[in-house]
């Protein structure tokens, strides 16, 4: 009985998120695994993620690399026989994961996206600045090794050093649209 | 005249990496006659991993455009991958969920917007092919890439999950066009893989393998130079080409052009106006014999 309602409550909480209630209907064929470019370097392939979380295993789920695997190319989704929105399905177990603090800490995507995302929230993604605090985050030699991809996209005029502003209007238009979806409470 | 709004997105924007996309796109516009007019005071779409971080924000950034873009009445255009995805998926969603409209209305409201779901949202190559067309283009051809031997390169989400133009995983556009341009399609069995989107950054192993397949795909099919329709895709062919080569010693020497760029060139346009000296891998000796 516990199982199972922690089962029902995992399932749940992932198909409140839109896209996420494919879980449901999965007939584990495994096409979503043979179509994923980085199934191998995952710790659980896609199906089997969506049958450990039918199984309720909602720490295991959360905390696996899988997820961060994920390059968002759609082949899963596009070839399901059952419809399912499986790249939307791996969207949602990330947001979960971090929501649930249970980030996988093998991986350094979800410190990326997490970076990416306060930038977006500024309005512009400035690729100089968000590429070198990321890498003087996580890890200091890669920025060292990056330093001759650097030069070479500065010296052909692709990195800017001066980044988009929003106007001071539309930076307190999008600052109070993000503020009420913040108190509104995610989607769930 | 066709007119338009027009979302660079950050890659594409001036301060972007991917301005030479920009560029010739708004020079190829002038020869095809049609206007793309940028939306005032755009925001990030929020791309991928806004998404995978906090949700409601990540719909609610895209609304914001929409619902700016919603007030001038035309198709919006966007020449990034990425971007076209988030927004359509935003609007897809916005339909099928009203408990999700209902909060990104709510929080719209705080911004004194509203967005009524209206604006359609398409790819530079979308109204290029069927807006405009391949004859109307194949008109215009003043310098035919005759012998140019291209990869039709379309990566992952112009065609998936599949916004209604063109197949998701055998797409036909790009090789239509390349042949209305008078250059010569390579067959390219990778055409619609993924380049590694944005794991180039965190996972850089990953994206580099995925990048030598294309590239040993394109070349072992005798292409001399790639296409492609994606910021983010033209950067990782590109600029991590050498890096790509050092690690698997390969000697990879293929210029990676957006379709923007052949077009101008096809039209005799001036190469700076194209933006084509902005390619890490240089594409002179591949263009001598069209100079």
């Amino acid at each position: 009985m516990v199982t199972e309602t922690k089962n029902r409550t995992f399932v749940d909480e992932i198909c409140s998120i839109p896209g996420g209630e494919g879980i449901k209907i999965c007939i584990q064929c495994g096409t979503c695994t043979a179509s994923c470019p980085n199934a191998d370097k995952m710790d659980h392939t896609p199906s089997e993620l969506i049958a450990m979380a039918r199984a309720g295993m909602k720490k295991e789920v959360l905390s696996s690399n899988a997820m961060w695997y994920c390059l968002s190319c759609y082949m899963c989704t596009v070839r399901c026989p059952r419809g399912i929105q499986q790249t939307s399905l791996m969207h949602a177990l990330e947001s979960l994961s971090i929501q649930e603090g249970l980030v996988h800490t093998k991986t350094v995507t979800p410190t990326m996206y997490r970076l990416f995302n306060h930038y977006c929230h500024l309005g512009v993604l400035p690729e100089l600045w968000f590429m070198t605090r990321f890498y003087l985050s996580t890890n200091p030699l890669r920025a060292w090794r990056m330093i001759s991809t650097a030069w070479g996209l500065l010296k052909h005029g692709r990195l800017s050093i001066r980044s988009r502003k929003l106007t001071p209007s539309g930076s307190n238009q999008l600052k109070a649209i993000l503020k009420k979806a913040e108190s509104l409470g995610g989607l769930q | 005249m066709k007119y338009y709004t027009y979302f660079p997105g950050c890659s594409c924007s001036s301060e972007g990496g991917a301005r030479a996309y920009d560029w010739s796109t708004q020079a190829i516009s002038k020869v095809l006659d049609f206007e793309l007019k940028e939306l005032h005071d755009w925001n990030c779409c929020g791309s991928t991993p806004s998404g995978s971080v906090d949700e409601l924000g990540a719909f609610c950034l895209a609304a914001r455009d929409l619902a700016l873009a919603e007030k001038a009445g035309l198709d919006m255009v966007t020449p990034c991958s990425a971007c076209y995805v988030i927004f359509n998926r935003t609007n897809a969603y916005l339909k099928q969920y009203p408990k999700l409209k209902e909060k990104v209305d709510e929080s719209l409201a705080a911004g004194d917007l509203k967005y009524n779901g209206t604006v359609r949202v398409r790819h530079t190559l979308d109204i290029t092919v069927n807006d405009i067309g391949y004859e109307a283009i194949k008109e215009k051809v003043t310098k035919p890439l005759e012998g140019l031997k291209i990869a039709p390169y379309y990566g992952c989400q112009m065609v998936r999950p599949g916004f209604g133009f063109d197949h998701p995983e055998t797409p036909q556009s790009l090789e239509k066009l390349i042949a209305s341009i008078g250059g010569e399609a390579t067959r390219f069995p990778l055409k619609t893989r993924c380049c590694g989107g944005s794991l180039i950054i965190s996972e850089e192993d990953i994206a580099f393998d995925l990048i030598h397949k294309l590239l040993e795909s394109a070349s072992s099919n005798g292409a001399d130079c790639i296409v492609t329709v994606c910021p983010l895709c033209q950067t990782n062919l590109d600029a991590y080409q050498s890096r790509v080569n050092k690690k698997f010693k390969t000697d990879y020497r293929l210029p990676v052009f957006f379709f923007t760029q052949l077009m101008g060139l096809a039209f005799g346009l001036p190469e700076k106006e194209l933006g084509i000296m902005k390619s890490i891998v240089s594409a002179k000796k591949v263009l001598a014999k069209y100079a």
